[in-house]
């Protein structure tokens, strides 16, 4: 139970949920919701682990893996932009597909070896920063860094830029957009596409890098689910989603390590005591989940913000009769 | 969306005919129409599901052909596929219901968990004492799944109504709330002998099936289809004549159409949320109850296929209609028996998944006609 | 027809022979339309005679199915908005293209290829600014839209346009959301735009500011053209408004003495607040006697919303009564609003009034579906539906198919007599209607206001909220305006004076030179 090592854990797993709710924010931002998140994330991390196994080459296996989650999510874009299918249960539909897929691309897979991982680095002179520096800077995957550098980048993206200024602007009021020229249908292909490649890298960043491993199911084990409730939590804003993950992600593995020793604060623990009580810990990240979910909701309600305004309607230009 | 632009002929020469296909947002839809998209959608998804068989090394015909005969082939397997089928028509009213008023209710599954270990607490705990006979035990497990799927499902509903938290999010977190919740018993306080199961119920909580009158009827040997079925069929029934001809069942169509004409109307949304996510809960549990008391017969950790997904789609096919539940829910059963048995085990999922993209997909047609038109350039 | 210029000025727009479709609709049969340089050409029609149509085709927005578009001479292909605006040509639309929660800045600069991709908001904030400085239309660049008053909106759209170098503006019925001032201002800010060599399309279906501001006019009527750049010189009200309508029209609203009797609707002081959290109502109190029409004028976003909210339970008030017949209705739900018969035309006819999947059956009982004869002990009784359905598609003239047609189905008139069959068949001590004539075409207006008058001779109150303050002028007995939320004006129908009454809507301070002709009734 040493918090520097629990926080550590939690940065490097909440990479995984911080690449995939910033996904999801891009293409909610244009207004898409797409619920098939943990299919796109399973597909990338079965492919990424399956080509690593193949090939022996990890950065391969990142690339594939990253693709096939935007491939996968080209069908949804389609269905639901071109075909104007509800929204909610295309990304129902693509979860199913997605974790079918994968259960049938990785049948063979959990009996893999041991794979070449993506290397890990240590930054020099950070690492020795008191506090953050052996969370932040010691011994943590490249994608952890990486994740570091999406955070601003993404925000300057959606705030700074003229890009970004149109992707505000199509998932608020795609018909203001329209008549300005502004190429709905193609901007929100492009930013469902986006958020399919960051939930195929989060898959990726699984099986690459956290767990390295093929579990079925359990190798996302809903954590798709929970990046699209972080994105709630964030308010759509990519800063306080990165809080979201890491601090998740903590919980998460704070919430293991304390089913392991004798004692705990001086008392004997109860979940080495008994270990059905174990199962009460596996609820608790879901539980506070929906606690986070009912306190963000009234913060919404005061403060009178909430989801970009277009977010699951679809847009058809010239539709006749307002 | 249209294509091709006709080109620009110089004067004097002859005026060449072009044609554009366009689509063209519809008035009217033939009451037909619906049924054939339907239809029409599941047989491409069967043909695109028989392509990605054959590129598995699979060889498509031969599955599907397999599958019609070991779930339609004989009366045994038929009966197994209606005691498959018999939880997906509860759990696909109670989709279709909540899915109505466009509430979307992913947290079947854990709902129907919740009913099984309600069933089971009546004689686990025990609720009941051990001779108790059928008559009392069998309604009080009833009530009991209906009334602790029903709660669960009202939790959903509740912050849904007065807080307008995502319920999507919710229930699905539920899903694997329930889930631990049914380990931390089923591992813990009513294990048997260490076990990762509970004890078999006694045999005044079992569900009577057609077997049960083999002395009587001996073509009825064999055949496990239970009372559940009938649960079924009635619970459709009674769900025709909430949403058809009661004030309630206007109240939720008309919410489900226009949450704001509603309020205008004088409805109270809030309130009908709970309700009916209560509603959708209480027939997920009941459908809990029925596996456990009709097929199982103990609570263990797998007692669903994901019986709370499948039913989604189950659902959806039958454009929420509870007769169509029925129907959709005996073909996705056969689905289900059939699935077992084939390799590699990714594949049903996907074929559901392949399914409900082509249904959302078809519908497109239902909003929206071809027209080919000749135009002088 | 339109006469081919041989040696005559250069045109701005020359559009030929424009057919455009919809399903069920032929929008423009055929129309030809020409606009000069440095005019301003106001373009007449009752609504749906086609002239939004054909202005969103000019602008990009729609493919014509066949004719073609001349700029300045040249023939033009449009794919989308963008083109348009590529070749100098601007549109205002009725209903506001912008984004609520950005800046004015932002709004400007969404669709441009400047600047590339940083975005030094600062630098455009004074950019904005100045170009609004230049043309006199004062707004801060930094205000986000949702906070600025409709008339600021429409400035940030004009706004638009002019950064994009707009040299052919089209705007489509500008003065539907101002008040009269505000739409003095804009004639003229639009004369000194004409001055500096621009053009104007001015879509409206008022003659009076046909009358005032434009120097031709071209009348469409139902898809199709009846005058073609006639000089407004030589032009009668009654002759536009008979190409306008192909009949002699005025509404002739004969309305019975005003007897007034018990008062049946009582507020004091109402406070309320908007969905954005800003004061709406501030201490409203007024009365409505039984047989009254009150009338309650004003400009768009001063309150009216709210005021029918509150009146019918669907808004929270902070302080304050209502009572109908005595019975406190402020801050109740819906529900207890309708038991006290107070029936309710709402603003959103499609997004409220109805649903737009269900039937026209199940859309009628939508008030009395808890009520016998429509329901019985456990469940409704079908085929009473049916009949209480039929009845009342007879009796109102509801055009559809059966009443098993889906809602959405109906045209404007038609949902619209739907939504008054089933308030008036309620029984209603107190009518709320907001709005009620927004978008229909004559003969629907025609329907609507004499089912009102009805209802006042039958003794209801009725309390009409409106915009158009013809329809006030003509339906109301008492006329009360809202301004900020402040009742700032009561007459009597007597003493009604339209210069004052648009005076009150804009906050009555100094008086403004030029009215509009109050002798000049607009066909409504």
């Amino acid at each position: 139970m040493d918090l520097t090592t629990i926080l550590a854990a939690g940065v490097a797993s909440g990479t995984v949920l911080l690449f995939a709710a910033v996904g999801e924010i891009f293409a909610e931002r244009a207004g898409v919701i797409n619920l098939g998140v943990e299919g796109m994330m399973l597909i990338g991390a079965v492919v990424a682990f399956g080509t690593a196994v193949a090939t022996g080459n990890p950065w391969l296996g990142l690339a594939l893996g990253t693709m096939a989650g935007g491939l996968l999510s080209v069908l949804h874009a389609v269905i639901t932009i071109s075909f104007q299918a509800e929204q909610v249960v295309s990304g129902l539909a693509l979860t199913f597909l997605g974790t079918g897929l994968a259960r049938v691309l990785g049948e063979d897979l959990s009996k893999a070896g041991a794979i070449a991982l993506l290397p890990t680095l240590t930054i020099p002179g950070l690492a020795a920063l008191p506090v953050v520096g052996p969370i932040f800077f010691t011994d943590q995957s490249v994608l952890v860094y990486v994740g570091y550098a999406v955070v601003p980048i993404a925000w300057y993206w959606i705030n700074r830029t003229r890009p970004g200024l149109h992707l505000r602007a199509v998932g608020e009021s795609p018909t203001a957009a329209d008549t300005l020229g502004v190429d709905v249908y193609r901007l929100r292909y492009t930013y469902v596409i986006v958020g399919g490649l960051f939930a195929g890298l989060a898959g990726a960043t699984i099986t690459l890098a956290i767990s390295p491993g093929w579990f079925g199911d359990l190798t996302v084990n809903g954590q798709g689910w929970i990046a699209i409730a972080i994105v709630i939590f964030a308010q759509w804003g990519v800063g306080r989603a990165a809080v979201g993950a890491y601090a998740f992600a903590a919980i998460g593995r704070m919430l293991v390590d304390i089913q392991g020793p004798q004692e705990l604060f001086g008392f004997p623990n109860p979940f080495y005591v008994n270990h059905t009580l174990t199962f009460f810990l596996g609820m608790v990240p879901y539980i506070l989940i929906i606690v986070v979910l009912v306190v963000v909701s009234g913060e919404a309600i005061r403060k009178r913000i909430g989801a970009p305004a277009a977010l699951g309607i679809h847009y058809v230009r010239g539709e006749r009769g307002h | 969306m249209t294509t091709s632009a006709p080109a620009r002929q110089p004067e004097g020469e002859r005026v060449r005919l072009a044609r554009t296909i366009r689509l063209e947002r519809r008035l009217e839809v033939p009451r037909w129409l619906p049924v054939a998209t339907t239809i029409g959608a599941i047989v491409v998804a069967l043909v695109i599901s028989g392509i990605i068989l054959w590129f598995a090394g699979g060889d498509p015909i031969a599955i599907f052909v397999h599958i019609l005969r070991s779930s339609f082939g004989s009366l045994g397997v038929l009966s197994d596929t209606l005691v498959t089928a018999t939880p997906l028509i509860l759990t696909g009213l109670a989709c279709a219901l909540a899915f109505r008023m466009r509430l979307w209710n992913i947290g079947a599954e854990g709902q129907f968990l919740m009913g099984a270990w309600g069933a089971s607490a009546v004689l686990l705990i025990p609720i009941v004492p051990a001779g108790t006979p059928s008559i009392i035990t069998i309604p009080l497990m009833m009530a009991a799944g209906m009334l602790a799927g029903g709660l669960y499902g009202a939790i959903p509903g509740i912050l849904k109504a007065y807080r307008d938290v995502n319920e999507i999010i919710v229930t699905l977190m539920l899903n694997y709330i329930a889930a631990g919740w049914i380990a931390y018993w089923v591992f813990g306080p009513w294990s048997e002998a260490g076990f990762q199961l509970t004890a078999q119920f006694p045999k005044s909580a079992w569900l009577p099936r057609l077997s049960d009158f083999a002395s009587s009827v001996p073509a009825f040997g064999g055949l496990t289809v239970h009372l559940g079925l009938i649960f079924g069929i009635v619970a459709a029934v009674v769900v025709r004549f909430l949403l058809f001809r009661s004030g309630r069942g206007y109240e939720i169509r008309l919410i489900g159409d226009s949450p704001r004409a509603a309020r205008y109307a004088g409805i109270n949304v809030a309130r009908n949320t709970v309700i009916v996510f209560a509603m959708s809960g209480a027939l997920a549990g009941l459908a809990g109850m029925s596996e456990v008391a009709g097929v199982v017969h103990r609570l263990q950790q797998a007692i669903s296929p994901g019986y709370g997904f499948t039913a989604i789609i189950v659902a959806y096919i039958a454009k929420l209609h509870p007769y169509g539940v029925i129907i959709a829910a005996i073909a996705f059963g056969a689905l289900i028996l059939a699935g077992r048995e084939i390799q590699p085990s990714g594949i049903p999922a996907m074929i559901q998944g392949i399914i409900l993209f082509c249904l959302i997909a078809s519908e497109v047609v239902l909003r929206y006609r071809v027209r080919i038109e000749r135009r002088a350039a | 027809m339109s006469a081919v210029p041989a040696a005559a000025p250069p045109l701005a727009v020359a559009m030929r022979g424009i057919v455009k479709r919809f399903p069920g609709v032929v929008a423009n049969d055929g129309v030809d339309f020409e606009l000069g340089v440095g005019e301003i050409h106001a373009l007449l029609g009752e609504n749906g005679a086609g002239k939004s149509t054909l202005m969103n085709v000019l602008d990009g927005l729609y493919r014509p199915d066949a004719g073609e578009i001349l700029v300045r001479g040249q023939r033009v292909e449009f794919r989308s908005p963008r083109d348009a605006i590529a070749a100098g040509l601007g549109m205002v639309h009725q209903h506001f293209a912008l984004v609520p929660t950005q800046t004015v800045t932002e709004n400007v600069l969404i669709g441009l290829d400047r600047p590339r991709f940083h975005i030094d908001i600062r630098r455009y904030d004074d950019k904005v600014a100045e170009l609004a400085a230049r043309h006199g239309l004062t707004v801060d660049p930094r205000a986000r839209i949702w906070q600025l008053s409709v008339g600021e909106q429409q400035r940030v759209e004009i706004l638009k346009m002019l950064y994009r170098g707009a040299r052919i503006l089209i705007l489509d019925e500008p003065t539907a959301v101002l008040a009269p001032q505000e739409a003095q201002d804009l004639f003229r800010t639009l004369r000194s735009m004409v001055a500096d060599g621009a053009s104007v399309v001015f879509i409206s279906h008022k003659l009076g500011e046909v009358a005032q501001i434009a120097d031709r006019v071209t009348v469409m009527r139902r898809g199709t053209v009846t005058a073609a750049g006639v000089a407004i010189a030589g032009t009668t009200t009654a002759g536009l408004a008979r190409l306008m309508v192909g009949r002699d029209v005025v509404e002739t609203i004969e309305r019975t003495p005003f007897v007034p009797g018990p008062v049946v609707l009582a507020m004091r002081d109402v406070e309320a607040e908007s969905d954005r959290g800003l004061p709406a109502l501030r201490g409203v109190s007024l009365e409505v006697r039984s047989g009254e029409i009150l009338g309650v004028a004003g400009v768009a976003g001063n309150g009216q919303s709210e005021l029918a909210q509150v009146l019918t339970g669907l808004r929270h008030c902070s302080r304050g009564s209502v009572t109908v017949n005595g019975a406190e209705i402020a801050n109740r739900t819906p529900r207890d609003a309708i038991s006290q018969h107070v029936a309710h035309v709402p603003e959103d006819r499609t997004g409220v009034g109805t649903a737009p999947n269900l039937s026209v059956a199940d859309n009628l009982i939508m008030k009395t579906y808890r009520n016998a004869p429509v329901s019985r002990r456990w469940s409704i009784d079908t085929g009473a539906v049916r009949r209480f359905a039929n009845r009342l598609r007879e009796t109102y003239s509801i055009a559809a198919p059966t009443v098993d047609t889906e809602a959405r189905l109906l045209s404007g008139g038609n949902l619209q007599r739907l939504i008054l069959a089933r308030e008036i068949e309620s029984n209603p001590r107190l009518m709320v209607a907001v709005q009620p004539t927004r978008g229909l075409d004559v003969g629907a207006i025609v329907t609507v206001h004499r089912l009102l008058l009805d209802q006042r001779q039958a003794g209801s109150a009725t309390i009409l909220i409106s915009e158009d303050l013809d329809e006030i002028l003509a339906l109301a007995d008492r006329i009360a305006v809202l301004y900020e939320g402040r009742l700032v004006g009561l007459f009597s129908a007597a003493e009604a004076d339209v210069a004052e009454i648009g005076l009150r809507m804009t906050g009555g301070t100094a008086s403004s030179p030029a009215e509009p002709d109050a002798a000049t009734q607009a066909v409504s």
